[in-house]
């Protein structure tokens, strides 16, 4: 559990971050989402120490950070920036190795840490090892920051916009990714991004920044359907909110037994998703599927029912 | 690249044939040199003046690069950048005092000989490398300076590991400047007493033969020529595979 209590940093006479606190359960990806000059990666650099706080302080699973020394506090804590921040002299595996290198762990332990995590992120060990990191591909490249982040196993991450220099395309990828690494690892992520969409389809909870405040922190869900300030509305987009109240919902949530005609849709897929299928299709229903095989559908009366507001 | 090599092979061969053999040279000399007076300079061992050449440029070079490097690493640490203009300024007098000029001044406290010399070819060579490690060390790729704190490295580490390494072809390159310049300056020292290959030129000038002049000339030509080369072989080797 990460616990944030009046954190506050001023440059000069500005207020960068004023007065945050907040609770970030262990396990959950949280999210801190705001416009530029909101304070969001100043909020997240003070969790490391990489900005020391002016006053308040962050307390990791009941230990003050003030407690540790900033550079063994870091080693402990995953760090992925945008634009990956790779070491370009060295290796993709001396990069992934950074962290265990400096906690000294043995050399076949790290060899072997780094051919899992390698695998994890769908990157041949044998052909990506020894590569250095001018050779990779922007997604790849972003690919091996985060599997530098997560070498040592910390209990948490913080990611500063990790995928911002990620075209649309890899950068969803590059997203469903985190989601399905966190569901194996379940470590504790803080992520900033000034992208909403982003933050909808990887949090847990969202934290909203506006002039270095906390304005709102709640669940998606909660963010879109009561949005606290202005801000926060503005930031979700009015006449995008049914649409992604319905891409937090899964289909497996309204479906109900019994066949239905045309293409199936996977029951992990979002409620957007079956919209979309519904309407591009001309159709009054969508099946289910479950490892190919169906198992009930979902209707577009149900999906309406999703979207409508309810106060 | 086999054409290179064979260049390279070609130059060697000459330079090791004039320190050696100098005699093998006089009918190509001889319309240079004074009627009746001697071609090629036999006065005292080329070798040895070559190796005594060789050994003042490399004394004063390593202890430039030692100093050049030790500074440039304090004054781009976060507690030293107040002292970069002082030590820019300290580098540049270096450069602009002719070493002649020092040699004179040097030789009352140092006396004749090799302390001069060493002592002018050291501050002349300060500058360049100077110059060159505060740009490469100040002109890092700002993502991986970020990361290198982010993941937990400490100053020492990070310095080491990350800083040097990556400033290192631009360090290198202001060492290889300042070698080739101490080369060709270290034959003034010759003008004191020390024993360089500005002796052969010297004597050349005082008895008018212009044949001593070229052949003390074209041997240190030469001497630059490969050492630079080897270096630039050497900074490859150094830094291949890693793409900066």
């Amino acid at each position: 559990m990460i616990e944030i209590k009046g954190l506050t940093k001023m440059y000069g006479d500005v207020k960068a971050v004023d007065d945050v606190t907040m609770t970030v359960e262990t396990g959950t990806i949280t999210v801190i989402v705001g416009t530029s000059g909101s304070g969001k990666t100043t909020l997240l650099r003070m969790v490391n120490r990489l900005e020391e706080p002016t006053s308040g302080e962050v307390r990791i699973n009941g230990t003050s950070t003030l407690s540790v020394q900033p550079h063994i506090l870091r080693r402990r804590i995953g760090y992925a920036i945008q634009g990956h921040g790779l070491f370009p002299h060295h290796t993709v595996a001396r990069n992934i190795a950074a962290v265990p290198n400096l906690l000294n762990w043995p050399r076949d332990k790290i060899a072997a840490r780094v051919d899992e995590l390698l695998e994890l992120f769908s990157m041949d060990p044998v052909q990506f090892r020894d590569r250095y990191p001018a050779d990779l591909s922007g997604g790849q490249q972003q690919r091996v920051g985060v599997a530098r982040a997560l070498a040592s196993r910390p209990d948490l991450m913080l990611m500063d916009e990790p995928f911002g220099a990620l075209d649309p395309i890899i950068r969803a990828r590059a997203q469903d990714d985190l989601r399905r690494i966190h569901t194996k690892l379940g470590s504790t992520i803080m992520l900033v991004t000034h992208d909403m969409d982003e933050a909808i389809r990887l949090a847990d909870k969202i934290a909203v920044m506006d002039a270095g405040r906390l304005v709102q922190y709640g669940t998606p869900a909660e963010i879109i359907t009561h949005p606290a300030t202005d801000f926060v509305a503005d930031m979700v987009g009015d006449v995008e909110r049914p649409l992604r109240l319905l891409s937090l919902i899964p289909v497996s949530q309204i479906m109900v037994d019994g066949p239905a005609e045309g293409a199936a849709i996977a029951a992990d897929a979002s409620l957007r998703d079956a919209l979309s299928a519904c309407l591009w299709t001309g159709r009054t229903a969508v099946p289910v599927e479950r490892g190919g095989g169906p198992i009930g559908h979902v209707t577009l009366d149900a999906i309406r029912a999703c979207a409508e507001f309810q106060p | 690249m086999r054409a290179a090599n064979a260049l390279r092979l070609t130059v060697l061969v000459l330079l090791v044939a004039l320190v050696m053999r100098p005699k093998w040279f006089e009918v190509a000399f001889a319309p240079l040199a004074p009627v009746g007076g001697p071609v090629m300079y036999e006065r005292t061992s080329l070798l040895s003046l070559s190796l005594n050449h060789l050994y003042l440029v490399i004394a004063a070079s390593g202890a430039a690069t030692l100093v050049a490097v030790a500074l440039a690493i304090l004054v781009t640490r976060p507690f030293g950048v107040a002292f970069r203009p002082l030590a820019r300024s300290i580098a540049n007098m270096g450069q602009t005092f002719p070493p002649v000029a020092v040699l004179a001044l040097a030789v009352p406290s140092l006396g004749f000989g090799s302390g001069p010399t060493l002592v002018a070819l050291f501050l002349y060579g300060l500058l360049p490398i100077l110059e060159n490690a505060i740009t490469g060390l100040t002109n890092l790729p700002p993502a991986a300076m970020e990361a290198a704190r982010g993941i937990g490295m400490s100053r020492w580490q990070s310095l080491t590991r990350v800083e040097i390494p990556l400033a290192l072809p631009v360090i290198l390159t202001g060492i290889r400047l300042s070698v080739v310049i101490a080369l060709g300056t270290a034959t003034i020292g010759s003008t004191v007493a020390a024993r360089t290959l500005g002796e052969v030129i010297i004597a050349g000038l005082l008895t008018n033969n212009t044949a001593f002049v070229l052949q003390g000339g074209l041997i240190v030509g030469l001497f630059a020529v490969l050492i630079y080369d080897a270096m630039v072989q050497i900074e490859a080797r150094l830094l291949h595979g890693a793409r900066i």
